[in-house]
């Protein structure tokens, strides 16, 4: 019994940590730079197809991919993905109104997944990629001990992405981001080339989702099209919203917190209702995770844990205005 | 070939009835609304309850296979989206925009609209797809070698009809010049007595009708899913960059572009791929074009 609590609470902390890298790399892109990404699981998924391309076995019925490298490389190749992908899209949409860049990365995510879908010689399609190589696994007589090693990889990595968002933006990069999101003309006219600093932030951000994907996909050890849904985008926003957008200890905060709240639900709903009844269950899963991000959006905007508004280290504001 | 772009001109005149409530809002509120689909979705299953509850089937028109009844219970479901809508933004939208919320963050209240709307259809229905009435659509030939459906003409009719309203609406009354004054210039129009309340209120009532009109169509046309407007999110945004964003007009050029290009995917085999083509015309015209087909440069 005890066993099993331990091995619920670390699988349930192994896929926190998807989401609270989702939630840190939009951070950086909605909270800090004030763009807004409606394709958060097409960079998840880019980053989960990249680890299986390159880590995975070859199937007989791929033209490419089944490299078999070490899962690190997977790692960096997801990365890598979704960075090049953000690059492009970011090209193309952030000289634009805000609400374009919504638009095409909500396109961006339809696309991708219909490329996973349709796209047989690469995603194998509709019937996913399997038998990924899960790291550590093998090493011990049971997979509760290769799940914690994961875990302790994926706290590992969001500590790095935490410590150097942290620096980032408090270092004078941040600085201009957060000035490019107040006020993007008075940026403009102290010099700062505003669409290289948007491209910049976008692409780091879409590439720690893609680092998410990665974990992903290396953890499940099988990916399908139906993993890539646009709930996971919804998640992640009500995440950030619930934590506090621009405050990075706020976006691992609220990562955990909606994570917890959702997979508690789901094992009440499954404790309590007939299996008939799972279908509405899930629907009235996400009805209530609405209900919450509205009641965030009106009640409280700025999330559990508000932005700290320090312009730098040397210097500190009084008392923030209200957002 | 041509029977293709038959085809994509009725999914034109579905996108475009869907997409000019999206050009409204976009305009006189200023955010793309990512619930769109979802009001269309709403009428679709509204005009199913009204077709229920009448229990008159859906009737018959010569050789269309919908007539009055269907007719009529689109209409009382307009009537029921637009309350819902209406109660949705004084739910929602209203307190944001009293204060002065961020574009973004009326797009991410629409956002969790959209999903709680699906999942609420979901709820009720069990997810499960319905129909108004059992409907085989039977073709014509209109002339040697090209065949029609007589639904698809009614339906390419209702929309132009629609669309003919609109724009008595928007160029002939009172309330459309107030409409396009408060897209030009909110706070010029306030001063200027326009009671800007009552335009925002009307402008989700417009969108509302019409997206009604396409549920309802579409819902004929195919079947009743909870994801059924949501599917159609993409091609009415793609309608409305292509138009110009701010001109109506632009919106229905554009949803014609969209749903020729579709068709043209489909006929080539990409059929699998129609939201991506969709999504690469977006693109394309955001690179080469970004004020779209009638827009103005800003």
């Amino acid at each position: 019994m005890m066993e099993g609590m331990l091995s619920f609470a670390v699988f349930f902390l192994v896929f926190a940590s998807f989401y609270a890298l989702c939630s840190l790399g939009l951070n950086l892109q909605w909270g800090f730079t004030g763009l807004f990404n409606v394709g958060v699981v097409g960079f998840f998924a880019i980053g989960a197809y990249a680890s299986a391309i390159i880590t995975g076995p070859a199937y007989p019925d791929t033209l490419f991919g089944g490299f078999g490298m070490p899962f690190p490389f997977g790692l960096a190749g997801a990365m890598l993905s979704a960075g090049v992908a953000a690059l492009g899209v970011g090209f193309v949409t952030l000289r634009l109104r805000e609400d374009f860049l919504a638009i095409s990365t909500f396109g961006v995510a339809i696309a991708i997944q219909l490329v996973c879908l349709n796209f047989e010689p690469l995603t194998r399609g509709p019937n996913g990629m399997y038998s990924l190589p899960r790291p550590f696994a093998g090493l011990f007589a049971t997979h509760a001990f290769d799940n914690v090693l994961y875990l302790v990889v994926c706290l590992a990595l969001i500590a790095g992405v935490y410590l150097a968002f942290e620096r980032m933006v408090r270092s004078p990069w941040g600085r201009v981001l957060r000035a490019i999101r107040d006020d993007e003309v008075a940026a403009a006219a102290l010099g700062k080339n505003v669409f290289a600093f948007r491209l910049q932030s976008f692409v780091v951000g879409s590439a720690v989702m893609g680092l998410a994907g990665a974990l992903y996909a290396n953890f499940q050890g099988f990916i399908s099209p139906a993993d890539f849904l646009p709930i996971f985008t919804f998640q992640v926003f009500v995440m950030l919203i619930v934590g506090g957008s621009g405050n990075n200890l706020g976006a691992l905060l609220g990562g955990l917190f909606v994570w917890f709240l959702w997979s508690m639900s789901e094992q009440v709903m499954q404790a309590l209702l007939p299996p008939t009844a799972l279908t509405q269950a899930a629907a009235a899963r996400i009805v209530l995770i609405g209900l919450v991000l509205a009641l965030m959006l009106l009640f409280r905007p700025e999330g559990i844990l508000a932005e700290r508004r320090i312009v730098s280290r040397e210097a500190r504001l009084p008392r923030a205005p209200k957002r | 070939m041509i029977q293709y772009l038959a085809d994509g001109i009725v999914n034109a005149a579905l996108i475009a009835l869907g997409a000019i409530g999206l050009s409204m809002t976009y305009n006189v509120l200023r955010f793309a609304n990512f619930a769109q689909g979802e009001i269309l979705t709403a009428g679709a299953y509204f005009t199913l309850l009204v077709v229920t509850v009448l229990g008159a089937g859906i009737g018959t028109m010569g050789p269309i296979a919908f007539g009055w009844p269907l007719l009529v219970s689109m209409l009382v479901a307009i009537a029921l989206t637009g309350a819902v809508v209406l109660v949705v933004d004084m739910l929602l939208f209203a307190p944001l925009r009293g204060r002065n919320a961020s574009r973004i963050t009326l797009i991410m209240a629409a956002f969790g609209v959209s999903l709680m709307g699906r999942n609420l259809v979901m709820l009720m229905t069990g997810g499960e797809p319905f129909y108004y009435d059992f409907y085989i659509p039977r073709a014509f030939a209109l002339f040697p070698g090209f065949e029609v459906v007589p639904d698809d003409l009614a339906i390419v009719a209702i929309a132009g009809l629609a669309f003919a309203l609109l724009f008595v609406l928007v160029n002939r009354t009172s309330m459309g010049r107030q409409m396009r004054a408060v897209a030009e210039n909110p706070t010029l129009a306030r001063v200027n007595g326009i009671d800007v309340r009552a335009v925002i209120r009307w402008t989700w009532i417009v969108g509302a009708a019409l997206a009604t009109v396409a549920g309802a169509l579409l819902g004929h046309n195919t079947q009743l899913r909870p994801e059924m407007g949501f599917d159609l999110l993409l091609p009415m945004f793609a309608a409305l960059i292509l138009g110009g964003a701010t001109n109506l007009y632009g919106t229905i050029l554009g949803a014609v572009v969209i749903g020729l290009t579709e068709a043209l995917a489909v006929a080539i085999g990409l059929s699998g791929y129609r939201a991506a083509v969709t999504f690469a015309v977006i693109v394309v015209f955001l690179l080469l074009r970004p004020q779209g087909l009638l827009g103005e440069r800003e």
